[in-house]
């Protein structure tokens, strides 16, 4: 698993990259009341909003990570969004990506970076 | 200065409290040439006598829809309202109450919104409705908007029926949102025209019954057309009253029906404070504007109502919000809610069945008179009346002869050739006299 | 003696402290009160009409579907209602700290001049000769609204403080259209700004850019003009700012602006702090809305209606939008509607007709009524009550900005409550239970937990003091440690803390005829 500085995180299988947010966000966030995920087949690039969280309070960007295609979108969150505030780095991730290039996964923060990263903030 | 209860003693011990020698330096900020010492244009403190002469001198400058007969609609409708609304809109738990953000101290407001949002809905046959916009025109913008939103498609279709005013407020703000709007020729049975209009590029399709001339239409087939082709339709309303004896828009397939509720429960007032009714089918909530009230429970599992789906306002998205809405029309709801619950089902369709017999009444006199062209066939209240002469100009004779006998088409809408339409109303507070009466003076006049 | 046998106990026993629970689960005096939909009243009706035919020309364009309303009898409706009102705080119960709303009295010499036949009873589209105390009532308004802020221009129209905004702004768009500035597409809002401000700015088509904020909680001049330039259409700043401090370089702001080719709109959300004494348009700016039901007292009604027209400067005025109120020959007044979107650049219309007469006859009368001299000690006494409130309680709780006066309003952050496990939010909820409505929370974005205290000049000496006193005693709780009287705050109110999650991910927005399962916290 890697992590960005905006508290998304992206697990890689071959091509297909799952992007979640990760217990920090959710947790900050609150209780999540809805969530917008994106249409199969639409491209992003880095740093595109990929899917929207809100709360009671709150609404909140998710961005795409990395470049990529979306070929699943997580359609069971629109019935279940309290699916992100339980497992926030397991069934709540939002959407599959097919990217290009798998080095740009490898780029960014592990888990232990992520950690000291938090502890600045 | 009878409303500040600051004495000069308290001035003086809360300036000692805060270490401050005088007023002045509490203002230490604003910059020396922007202060100001006085306004010479401007009258000084007066008492509630002094206030009330001169309030009063002015409102008897006005002439009253309740002295005489009086004929206008257009928007807005004369209707009895029961004196009991207007005691209770001001007990001050209502009238000096705030939006209810702290939902612990304001479930009277809210549960009154929860009962209005059900009334609309039940109203226009729709699935929700919100807690109410500014008024049916604003209403009207925002619906096109949303449309826009929900579609992704920027033409919106104008029926040439629709209120001219509701035509220009949805253009001002479609302008500066990227929406095209289509508005189609004024005419009494516009509505014909609108199916032809809508195309692949269509966001909505925005059509008003009873229209602005009074033609009351079933739309089902322009529904139809238009979820074919992907548009929405949106119905507009301005006499709220109608729909206790019409068909309701969500029962004739509309997408979103918005509505001005000024007849139930509130007054002329010269154009506002009015209250605007939206409501939509249920897939489109979290595209809708304004405030929601929803049902939960407290803490201690009681059932209780709170504002809700907020992230849609501009507090919380910021720029990304459906729309600038801050405001409802709260009071205003409340009232057009107490009438509402002292209508209940039976007085309304009684009411509306009453607003269209005095309409057909209207009619009746009026067909006698030489030279006057009924123009619109099926109505519910209001229809428009084509004269052998200008119509701004036999209504200010009228005028001066103690008739107010409508509005003329030219006032709303000069550009459109029809300078002797002349748009004529009944109401329940409508007597015979005043039929009688309009209907000699109209004929004087006609032929003098 | 003669004997008599009307004796009976007229002294309460000694009372042991064990409250039985009601067997209703009523409260004394407060009822739970079921929704209209609940009773069983969906064949009666409260209003006596005659009967009327059946509507035969009309064919199947009546209604053949019951529409499901139920109605009441008067005696019941007004029961309903004196028993829904008992559960909403008010202005008139308890001073109302909120930040930004201007909670002020609302004085019911208003609502009899609103009342007044020749002013409600009136359509908007009668024939104008018809009309003219109407009319002049308008222009009289427009007058003061003028004179006050300094601005030879006003639109009336707009029909809430955001519906003002769009009208600033779509004011301000149109002026750049003909002169050929098109290509302006940015917006400068400060980072305290209320949602509005950047929501409008959007929805017009521009893209919001934020300037920072100085640690003395002011606009950071170095930082606007940075970003100034011949992209930027309009800065948008509210004055006195939303953290209660008035921007000292207020005027420099309007210069940097107006040479960078953007206009200055004013949120005049604050103007209560200044009325009076301060003239917007003497500080440069372009166009201002002004809540009437915020300074000019105009009531809140639980949500609105609220009226903001909108004061604009020589450049702005050509472009307000329909109608306009002008002098006839005569003497008189004259409105114009449609001769202005022809004859002139006005830039459309805001809503039917002619805006909120009920709101202007009451701001009317509220202007009247102060005078002059009478607003100008509004403004002096609302900064007077912010700031004795800021200074009995700066001890205690921590101000945001602790140097120097503030204006109408009082922030402080959270930053006292540190250790404490007790939030803002919390804190606020405690308040209910003392009786007093809490104060704005969490607003401005800028300051972290804040808590925004607006008195408002018809607060007497006593009130305050209890206010304070409130305040005082719940701080020290805080700080004492006693969380329990916080976390499950409020316990008194008509009701306890409610699910917001609940209503947000499962949205019941209407009572629906087959009773479906009650909600059920998750």
């Amino acid at each position: 698993m890697r992590f960005t500085k905006d508290h998304e995180w992206v697990a890689l299988e071959g091509d297909i990259a799952t992007i979640g947010i990760t217990a920090y966000a959710a947790e900050q966030l609150g209780d999540v009341v809805f969530v917008e995920v994106p249409e199969v087949g639409k491209v992003v690039a880095a740093g595109d909003s990929l899917a929207v969280v809100e709360s009671v309070k709150a609404a909140s960007d998710v961005y795409a990570p990395i470049a990529g295609e979306v070929v699943e979108a997580n359609a069971a969150l629109s019935d279940e969004p309290e699916t992100v505030n339980a497992v926030p780095e397991q069934g709540g991730w939002f959407a599959r990506l097919k990217i290009a290039d798998p080095a740009q996964v490898e780029a960014l923060m592990d888990r232990h970076a992520y950690e000291q990263y938090l502890s600045t903030l | 200065m009878r409303y500040l209860p600051l004495t000069p003693a308290d001035r003086t011990e809360m300036l000692g409290a805060i270490g401050a020698g005088s007023i002045d330096d509490l203002f230490v900020d604003v910059p020396p040439a922007a202060r100001r010492e006085g306004f010479v244009d401007l009258p000084l403190v007066a008492g509630e006598l002094e206030v009330e002469r001169e309030m009063s001198a002015m409102a008897a400058r006005n002439r009253t829809a309740g002295s005489g007969p009086f004929f206008c609609g257009a928007g807005a409708y004369r209707h009895q309202v029961p004196a009991s609304v207007d005691h209770l809109i001001q007990r001050s738990e209502f009238l000096t109450s705030y939006t209810p953000y702290q939902p612990e101290i304001a479930q009277g407001t809210l549960q009154v919104l929860f009962e209005f949002q059900t009334q609309v809905a039940a109203l226009t046959g729709m699935d929700v409705a919100n807690a109410s916009m500014y008024d049916g025109s604003t209403a009207c913008a925002e619906a096109v908007m949303m449309a826009q939103r929900v579609t992704r498609r920027t033409r919106a279709v104008l029926s040439g029926g629709l209120h001219p005013h509701y035509v220009r407020t949805t253009e001002t703000l479609a302008h500066v949102a990227g929406v095209e709007t289509v508005r189609l020729s004024a005419a009494v049975d516009a509505e014909a025209d609108v199916i032809a209009a809508i195309d692949a590029n269509t966001a909505c399709v925005v059509v008003q019954t009873p229209n602005v001339f009074g033609t009351a239409t079933d739309v089902t087939k322009i529904a139809a057309a238009a979820q074919a082709a992907g548009a929405l339709l949106i119905v507009v309303t301005t006499e709220a009253i109608s729909f206790g004896l019409l068909k309701s828009p969500g029962e004739m397939g509309a997408d979103i029906v918005v509505a001005e509720g000024q007849s139930i429960g509130n007054g002329l007032n010269f154009g506002g404070p009015y209250v605007g009714l939206f409501a939509c089918k249920e897939k489109f909530v979290r595209q809708m504007p304004g405030r929601l009230c929803g049902e939960t429970v407290d803490a201690e599992g009681r059932r209780g109502f709170v504002l809700t789906l907020s992230t849609r306002e501009q507090h919380i998205r910021r720029d990304k919000a459906t729309s600038n809405i801050c405001t409802n029309s709260g009071l205003c709801a409340l009232a057009f809610s107490i009438h509402m619950s002292l209508l209940g089902e039976v007085g309304l369709r009684r009411l509306a069945a009453l607003n269209h017999q005095r309409a057909r009444e209207l009619h009746k006199a009026l067909a006698k008179v030489a030279g006057v062209e009924i123009l619109t066939p099926r109505y519910f209240n209001e229809f428009a009346v084509r004269l052998p002469k200008n119509a701004a100009a036999v209504l200010e004779t009228l005028a001066g002869n103690g008739v107010i006998a409508g509005v003329p088409f030219s006032r709303l809408d000069h550009g459109a050739g029809m300078d002797d339409v002349l748009l004529v109303c009944a109401t329940e507070t409508t007597l015979p006299e005043d039929i009688a009466i309009f209907a000699h003076s109209l004929e004087r006049v006609i032929h003098a | 003696m003669s004997m008599n046998s009307v004796g009976r106990p007229t002294r309460p026993e000694a009372s042991n402290d064990v409250k039985p629970a009601t067997l209703t689960g009523a409260r004394g005096l407060l009822q739970d009160e079921a929704l209209i939909f609940e009773m069983e009243g969906w064949d009666k009706t409260g209003v006596d009409l005659p009967d009327a035919p059946a509507a035969d020309d009309l064919g199947d364009l009546v209604r053949s579907e019951p529409i499901g309303l139920p109605g009441l009898s008067e005696p019941e409706v007004v029961r309903h209602y004196v028993r829904l009102s008992q559960k909403n705080h008010a202005i008139d119960l308890a001073l109302y700290p909120l930040g930004s709303c201007t909670m002020k009295h609302n004085p019911r010499l208003n609502e009899k001049m609103a009342r007044l036949p020749g002013f409600s009873d009136i359509h908007p589209l009668q024939p104008q000769s018809t009309v003219q105390g109407a009319l002049e009532l308008m222009d009289k308004l427009a007058h003061w609204l003028k004179t006050l802020t300094g601005m030879p221009a006003v639109a009336l129209s707009p029909k809430a403080g955001a519906h003002g905004e769009l009208c600033g702004l779509l004011a301000i768009r149109a002026a750049h259209e003909a002169a050929g500035n098109g290509e302006r597409k940015t917006v400068l809002v400060p980072t305290s700004a209320h949602g509005t401000n950047p929501a409008t700015a959007a929805f017009v088509g521009y893209s919001v850019v934020e300037i920072a904020q100085t640690d003395d909680g002011r606009v950071d001049l170095a930082d606007m003009e940075a970003k100034l330039g011949p992209n930027v259409a309009a800065i948008m700043v509210t004055n006195p700012n939303t953290c209660g401090l008035f921007e000292r370089d207020v005027i420099e702001i309007a210069r940097l602006a107006h040479d960078a080719g953007a206009y200055f709109y004013c949120d005049g959300a604050n103007f209560n702090a200044i009325v009076g004494r301060v003239r917007p348009g003497d500080l440069g700016v372009d166009a201002m809305h002004i809540n009437l039901h915020k300074t000019f007292s105009t009531p809140h009604g639980g949500g609105g209606p609220g009226a903001g027209p909108v004061v604009l400067s020589e450049a702005l005025a050509p472009f307000a939008p329909a109608p306009w109120v002008v002098h006839t020959e005569e003497g008189g007044f004259h409105l114009l509607e449609h001769e202005v979107a022809e004859a002139s650049q006005a830039f459309g219309r805001m809503c039917a007709f002619h805006g909120q007469m009920g709101m202007y006859v009451r701001a009317y009368a509220y202007m009247r009524s102060h005078g002059a001299d009478g607003l100008r000690q509004v403004a002096e006494d609302a900064v007077l009550n912010a700031n004795y409130i800021k200074a009995r309680l700066s001890d205690l709780m921590s101000p945001a900005f602790p140097d120097g006066p503030c204006m109408h309003e009082a922030l402080f952050d959270d930053s006292w409550l540190e250790g404490t496990g007790i939030t803002t939010l919390d804190f606020a909820k405690a308040m209910i239970d003392e009786g007093f409505h809490p104060m704005t929370m969490y607003f401005p974005l800028v300051v972290h937990g804040a808590m925004l205290i607006e008195p408002t000049e018809t607060e007497s000496k006593q009130e305050l003091d209890r206010f304070v006193e409130a305040l005082r005693l719940l701080a020290q709780a805080a700080k004492a440690g006693d969380a329990e009287r916080f976390k499950g705050a409020p316990f008194h109110a008509p009701m306890r803390r409610l699910d917001e999650t609940l209503a947000a991910r499962k949205p019941r927005l209407r009572w629906r005829p087959v009773a479906a399962a009650p909600l059920a916290a998750e």
